[in-house]
Formats: C-alpha cells, sequence, structure tokens
C-alpha cells in the first residue's frame, strides 16, 4: 500500500516537474533573451509601432464597447443597490472605483488575451510552422530580437492604454445609464467621483495592474507561439494554452496586487 | 587540396535524442561546384544540410566551411558567416506579412546602411535574375508555388553568398518550374561565382545540372562520384533509385506480419 502511493507522489511529482517546473524554467530564460534582445524593438521604433497597431489598435472596438456596457451595467446594477440605503448619489464613486481599481485592468486584460494574446502565439506559431523562422535565423536575423521583442514591447506599452480607455468608457456607460436613464443628480455623479477618486491610491494602483497584466499576456503568448510544435495540431493548441493560461495568470495575479495594494487604511 | 574546398564535413556523427541519424558522414565540396546530396526521404540529407548551416552541431566530428569549423563559433561568428550563405527551403518559407519586393529587399535592410533607392534597384535586380521582377508587388498568397520558390531564391541570394544551399528544391514543382528552377541554381552558381549544395530526391532534374553527387542511405553515404558515375553504378540500392524500381534493395512493402496468417488471423 505505501509502495503504492509512493508510486503514484512519484508519478505526480515528475508530471509536475516536466509540466509545470520546467517549461517554467524555460518560459523564464526565453523572457530573459527577448528582454537581452530588446535593443532593436526601440533603436528601430517602428517595427514595434506596427505590432502596436496589431495588437493595440486593432483591439480597440471591442475592449471600448466592452467598457461601455460592463459600464452600463454597473450603473444599473449599482443604482439597484445604492438606492435601497438612500445614497444613490454615490453611484458615480461606485462605478469610478469598480472600473478604475479593478474591473478595467482584469476585463480588458482578458479580452486582451483573447483578441491580441491569441494572434500573437497563432502568428509566431505559424512563423515557425512555415520555416520562417529558421529561415530568418539562416539570414543571420535573430527572430527572438525581430519577431518576438517588438510583439512583446507592443503588448506591454498597449495594454495600460487600453485598460484606461475600457475604464473611461466605463465611467461613461455608467453615466448614460445612471444620470440619463435613471435620472440619478448629474451633479453629485460627478462630484462624488471626482472627490473619493484618489490619484496615487486608485488610477496609479489600476495602471500597475494593467502593466503588469499586460505582461504577463504578451509573455505568455510570445512563448506559446515560440514553442509551439510546428504542426496545425501544436499551433492550434499553443492558442488555446495562451487564452487559458493568460486568463488564469490574470485573475491569480489580480488577487496577490489587490492584497498588496489596497488595505482598507 | 584543402583550400580548394569550401565545405568539409569530417567523419560527422549526429543524433536525434535517441535516434541516430548519421554516421561517420565525409564530405567536401569543392569551390564553385555544384554538388547533389541524394537518397530517400529520411536517411538525413536536411540534417545534413541543417548541420553546414550551422543549425544542429554535430556529436562527433567536425564541419567546416571556408576553413572555420562550424560547430566551435560563437553566435556571432556563425552570424557573421550566415551572411555569406543562402538557403532555399523546401517551400520557400517567404515571409508572409511582407510583398515579394520587401522579402527580397529584408536582409539588405538587417545587414546594411545602404540608402532605400539603391536597395530598390539591388532587389528589383535580384528578382529580374529569376523573371519576377513584375511580381515585386505581389504577397506570397498571390504566388504560384513555383514563383514562390523563385521569390525565396531570389531572397537568398541578395547578399551575393558565397554557398548557396537548397533543400528539395524541386518539391511540389509542376515540370516547367521545376525545369525553371534547376536552370536557375546551375546559372546562378556561376554568375556569382558561388558554390552550391543541392540537396534531393529528385534523380532526373540533378543528374543533369550538378557536378557531383554525394548518394545516402540510412544515415551513411554509400556512392560518390560524377553524374555519369552514378547512372553506371552497379551498386543495387543506388541503381533502384536512380531508375525509380519500385522493389529491390528497398522494399515495396513496410516490414509486416505474414500476409496470409494476417488475412487468417480474428
Amino acid at each position: 500500500m505505501t509502495g503504492r502511493i509512493a508510486e503514484l507522489m512519484r508519478a505526480l511529482g515528475a508530471r509536475i516537474v516536466n509540466n509545470w517546473v520546467w517549461r517554467l524554467g524555460v518560459a523564464i530564460r526565453f523572457l530573459w533573451l527577448t528582454l537581452r534582445e530588446s535593443g532593436p524593438s526601440f533603436r528601430r521604433f517602428h517595427l514595434t509601432i506596427r505590432e502596436i497597431y496589431f495588437a493595440g489598435v486593432l483591439s480597440l472596438v471591442v475592449i471600448m464597447v466592452s467598457g461601455l456596457f460592463v459600464g452600463m451595467v454597473l450603473g444599473l446594477q449599482g443604482y439597484d443597490t445604492l438606492v435601497r440605503f438612500g445614497s444613490s448619489e454615490v453611484l458615480g464613486t461606485l462605478v469610478a472605483l469598480t472600473l478604475v481599481r479593478e474591473l478595467g485592468p482584469v476585463v480588458a486584460g482578458l479580452l486582451f488575451a483573447s483578441r491580441a494574446g491569441s494572434a500573437i502565439t497563432a502568428e509566431i506559431g505559424l512563423m515557425k510552422a512555415t520555416e520562417q523562422l529558421a529561415a530568418m535565423e539562416m539570414m543571420a536575423v535573430d527572430p527572438i530580437a525581430r519577431v518576438v521583442a517588438p510583439r512583446f514591447w507592443a503588448g506591454v506599452i498597449s495594454m495600460p492604454v487600453l485598460a484606461a480607455l475600457f475604464s473611461a468608457m466605463g465611467v461613461f456607460g455608467g453615466y448614460l445609464v445612471g444620470v440619463r436613464l435613471i435620472g440619478v443628480d448629474e451633479g453629485s455623479f460627478w462630484s462624488q467621483m471626482q472627490a473619493s477618486v484618489d490619484f496615487r491610491e486608485d488610477i496609479v494602483n489600476g495602471f500597475i495592474k494593467s502593466l503588469v497584466f499586460g505582461i504577463a499576456v504578451t509573455w505568455i503568448a510570445v512563448y506559446e507561439g515560440y514553442d509551439a510544435p510546428p504542426t496545425a495540431e501544436g499551433v492550434s493548441g499553443a492558442t488555446t494554452r495562451t487564452v487559458v493560461t493568460s486568463s488564469l495568470a490574470i485573475l491569480a495575479l489580480d488577487v496577490v496586487l489587490t492584497a498588496l495594494m489596497f488595505r482598507g487604511q | 587540396m584543402a583550400t580548394s574546398n569550401l565545405v568539409e564535413v569530417e567523419d560527422v556523427t549526429f543524433s536525434y535524442d535517441e535516434r541516430q541519424v548519421l554516421k561517420n558522414i565525409n564530405l567536401v565540396v569543392p569551390k564553385g561546384r555544384v554538388v547533389a546530396i541524394m537518397g530517400l526521404s529520411g536517411c538525413g540529407k536536411t540534417t545534413l544540410l541543417r548541420l553546414i548551416g550551422g543549425a544542429l552541431r554535430p556529436n562527433h566530428g567536425e564541419v567546416r566551411v571556408a576553413g572555420r569549423a562550424i560547430n566551435r563559433l560563437s553566435d556571432d561568428e556563425l552570424f557573421a558567416l550566415r551572411r555569406k550563405m543562402g538557403m532555399l527551403f523546401q517551400f520557400g518559407a517567404l515571409f508572409t506579412d511582407m510583398s515579394s519586393f520587401d522579402n527580397v529587399a529584408f536582409q539588405m535592410r538587417e545587414h546594411t546602411n545602404l540608402p532605400e533607392s539603391l536597395i530598390r534597384d539591388l532587389a528589383l535586380m535580384k528578382l529580374q535574375a529569376v523573371g519576377l521582377r513584375g511580381a515585386a508587388d505581389l504577397m506570397p498568397s498571390e504566388l504560384s508555388g513555383g514563383m514562390a520558390r523563385r521569390v525565396a531564391l531570389a531572397r537568398s541570394i541578395a547578399l551575393d553568398p558565397m554557398l548557396m544551399m537548397y533543400d528539395e528544391p524541386f518539391t511540389g514543382l509542376d515540370p516547367i518550374s521545376l525545369g525553371v528552377i534547376g536552370q536557375l541554381i546551375r546559372r546562378l552558381n556561376d554568375s556569382l561565382g558561388a558554390t552550391s549544395i543541392v540537396v534531393t530526391h529528385d534523380v532526373a532534374e540533378a543528374l543533369e545540372l550538378v557536378d557531383y553527387v554525394y548518394y545516402m542511405s540510412t544515415g551513411k553515404v554509400e556512392f560518390h562520384g560524377t553524374p555519369d558515375q552514378i547512372r553506371a553504378a552497379g551498386l543495387p540500392s543506388l541503381r533502384q533509385f536512380v531508375y525509380g524500381e519500385p522493389d529491390g534493395p528497398v522494399p515495396f512493402h513496410y516490414p509486416a506480419p505474414e500476409y496470409r496468417q494476417d488475412l487468417l488471423a480474428q
């Protein structure tokens, strides 16, 4: 019996080490290489600008529309709850804080992972499968410097901007529903918001969250693409893993960051 | 004489994990020549090409290009040497997000500080050499298989390499494109003063254009000689390969249990 348990433990350990620890080590090494080879991404900034267009600009519509809807829902739900306590005038505060601190970075991050992260993985994976990366290496051009690093930095730069736009659209959505539709007082909606949203405590912390999520999502996306087996199943599997792993990473990191940032003082 | 050889492969052994792919390979490619490495699929030809290009390192032995042991170069030295090499991949491996022109101009933009007007002229000259100057603005998805291979060829000669490597350049081409590629390999080699290695299993086309042939089977060089010597060789496996006989030393049937027994089995 003890032998069987030991056998199971050993198998479980081997699985964890081979599937998780080993891959995490390779991914960290890959991130280090990407950072080391990032020179061209800034010296030839047009390479990064091009990727910002694909990862950031093309995600604008989905991010802004989602932000508007989320803000509208917050307006409706928030009013419904606040009115029971007779404090519907703090609706602006509720909408803004929820978005800036939490939903902006998290939901924008999740959308960014599915819209841009999956595209980055699929593109790099297909470039590998069609030997474009091998060809580049044979032409004495490092694919990490030329293909991976510009995409990585484009994601890291785009994500906080997208999260900020998400929050802005959300606030506007909350305003449309709360003030225009339901009839909450416009003056108190904005003045309460202005009075209680702190730049350092709320905006900066929200920005840090979105930056961390941007790094995590893009790191996972470029690594999964570069590591994908060069077959159709390999690329599709890598794309799925990007979305799943990034989403889990965002939610897990959010717990850690929230615990560190907001302690109710 | 060692100095007249551009590529020297000396006693090279290579394995992917447990599986041994190359066993004690010896091979030389003299300067200015077009040399074919032929053999069945999976015999280690492409692996050998990757070893010469420095994409893989041998477990044992040495690969020298222009007198330099490629397996002992640092990454920077290897990249510097690769600037003098060109490689045509099996399906072209064109960058799908760039036009034909930008594909050809890629290396010039990456490795030189030439003004854009000069790069334009040079890239158009390379495309003219493969007959596709008119297709400069087309994207890879708009090119036929043969055209894509020719654009990839123009891209690989962009920096006038001293060594050209072709990985199965004839695979999947129609007879006209096949003839065009064959002719281009010879013509570009001679006009650029380059040296070429063609990895292929397309016997008829290869024997027409190359100067020397290495025939490989199961990771070893079985025979080498001029095309005429290859045609006249008595080696049964080579004969079967050259004349495309369906059965011989390489059997038609994959190893299986006895046919009758297999059919009668439950």
